[in-house]
């Protein structure tokens, strides 16, 4: 076989090149190419006609990397979310989102001016905030995956629902619950994106988990965006305040247009500079969560032994919620992240630990929310806390012991995954019964 | 005889979960005895083989292992779960179903269309 030691190379090489082919997938091919050439050999080939042959055999290297691919979309799923013909991403992608995110930067404009701003601030604003941005995003995505006028009209509906309902329902001044809907309303907007952004459906548990770490990756990408807003920001006023010009007025209205903006431009970041991200994002995954494994194992112990149970009041509660919706994206976004054909490692572990503590720390902070509620009644706050705690207490008890039966090999990632992926929908549920049953339950107060 | 691309690809999982039920195996082996089974009849694509292990390893049906033996390269392995024969057992009850229908309207054909092992 030496003699096509040099032509196996360049074949390796070739095959290698496939973004969705890693390198034991290689190994495994070569060692069967080899296979093919020795057995071709022995029935009487010369060795660069066995090479021909087996190479023949083997098929074409462009549809045998499109099947990878298809297998393995994690690790190429930017190319399979247009079409599965063509990998190559639009090359107009960045005008259509562009003219999306100029769109949603107007629509705010318009809106506050509206509303009055800076003099008046009306809650309509605030409950409607993500409306005026989080269409224009489900929009770029419709048009991105050249969606069908129904899917349109299906795409359409929450929104057009959910803008319809909060401002049909009659709000008390200083309304708690109007709060609540403001804060999960963007929510469930966010998993009404989901539908577009899968192309039409909702499924398909492989493209839950590419929204998964869209989702992730357009945080990044979020706040990359953000962080280069501030310094530009922080510059002009700089540069210009010395000058008198009210630095403070312009920004005023430079920055809400901006942050829309950043919507649909961190969506398209993702869909189009998706290699970047790639190589950060497990990075970032491996860097937080054994901090975030850390420090919640900390707060378990401490919260556990120093008895605190009792110091639970509001505000530490709503840390509490912050801290553990964190986890649970966290960990949710490091499984979408993980090759999953690689046995446990000890970044399993440490998200097991995660997990356990983020358990225990739920636990205790239902305790103390059902006795307060206990002691004082329900109130839509504390409704929606001792919601949310269960829902992520579920959630947590799931992962736990699929993660636990997963590390001691009685069971695979993938059940672990799906159990993940279908919660995705009592998340969004969730979200959806805070921003719909909540206020006509404590009549709008 | 060459048959459709599309009964290729439905056949596939099961023929291979049937050949991993023989005992564990590695690509050139299954493929080998892919060959052999259908008499050449069944064309693959080689390298398609491997995408589809992949997917049976993602869904749990088999477990894969890397081993070097004592002369040679370095070889991956792949291990039928309890879950793959459960797999291949519904695949059997759904292919004897299908040979059971077409058995009923091809008459006469029954030796072309042996059913397959009844489960």
């Amino acid at each position: 076989m030496e003699s096509v030691e040099p032509q196996i190379a360049e074949w390796r090489r070739f095959v290698a090149s496939a973004p969705a082919v890693n390198g034991h997938d290689v190994d495994e091919l070569e060692d069967h190419l080899r296979h093919q050439i020795a057995e071709l050999n022995a029935a009487g080939l010369a060795d660069d006609e066995a090479f021909l042959v087996a190479v023949k055999r083997m098929g074409d290297v462009d549809s045998v990397s499109r099947e990878f691919a298809r297998e393995h979309s994690d690790r190429l799923w930017k190319q399979l979310l247009g079409s599965a013909e063509d990998a190559s991403p639009a090359p107009t992608g960045w005008l259509e989102a562009l003219v999306f995110a100029v769109a949603a930067a107007v629509v705010i404009e318009v809106a506050r001016l509206l509303a009055g701003f800076p003099d008046d601030e009306p809650t309509w604003f605030a409950r409607n905030l993500s409306l005026f941005v989080l269409p224009f995003l489900a929009a770029y995505f419709l048009r991105r995956r050249q969606l069908a006028a129904r899917a349109w009209v299906l795409a359409a509906a929450p929104f057009a629902l959910s803008a319809f309902l909060i401002n049909l329902y009659p709000w008390d001044a200083d309304s708690d619950t109007e709060i609540l809907v403001a804060l999960h309303l963007p929510v469930v907007l966010w998993f009404a994106i989901a539908f577009p952004y899968m192309g039409g459906t909702l499924r398909s548990h492989e493209r839950r988990m590419d929204f998964v770490r869209f989702t992730g990756e357009w945080f990044i990408y979020y706040v990359l965006v953000a962080l280069g807003g501030g310094v530009l920001m922080g510059l002009t006023g700089g540069i210009f305040e010395p000058a008198g010009v009210d630095v403070d007025r312009i920004a005023a209205w430079v920055l809400p247009a901006g942050a829309a903006g950043a919507v649909v431009v961190a969506a398209w970041l993702v869909e189009s500079k998706q290699r970047v991200v790639e190589n950060m994002a497990p990075v970032l995954t491996m860097l937080f969560t054994p901090l975030f494994a850390f420090m919640l194992a900390c707060a378990a112990v401490v919260y556990a032994v120093a008895e605190v149970g009792d110091a639970f009041d509001r505000d530490l509660l709503s840390v509490f919620d912050a801290l553990l919706l964190v986890v649970v994206a966290l960990v949710l976004y490091a499984m979408s992240a993980r090759d999953p054909f690689t046995s446990p490692n000890w970044m399993d572990w440490i998200q097991l630990v995660a997990v356990v503590s983020a358990l225990v720390l739920d636990l205790m902070v239902l305790g103390s929310m059902i006795a307060r509620i206990g002691d004082l009644g329900f109130t839509p706050n504390r409704t929606t806390a001792l919601g949310l705690n269960v829902v992520l207490l579920v959630n947590l008890v799931g992962a736990a012991v699929l993660s636990v039966r997963f590390l001691t090999g009685r069971s695979t990632l993938h059940r672990l995954e799906r159990w993940q992926t279908n919660y995705l929908a009592i998340f969004a549920l969730w979200a959806a019964t805070v921003v719909v049953v909540v206020p006509p339950l404590f009549g709008f107060s | 005889m060459r048959i459709d691309k599309d009964l290729v690809a439905a056949s596939a999982t099961p023929l291979v979960l049937a050949i991993l039920a023989d005992g564990e195996s590695y690509g050139y082996a299954i493929l080998k005895r892919v060959r052999a089974l259908s008499e050449g009849d069944l064309e693959w694509s080689d390298g398609m083989l491997y995408p589809l292990l992949h997917r049976l390893g993602r869904l749990g049906y088999v477990t894969t292992e890397w081993r070097a033996p004592t002369e040679g390269r370095r070889r991956k392995y792949y291990v039928l779960t309890d879950e793959g024969r459960a797999a291949l057992a519904d695949h059997q009850r759904q292919w004897a179903a299908v040979t059971r229908a077409l058995n009923g309207v091809w008459p006469g054909s029954g030796t072309l269309l042996p059913t397959l092992g009844e489960t």
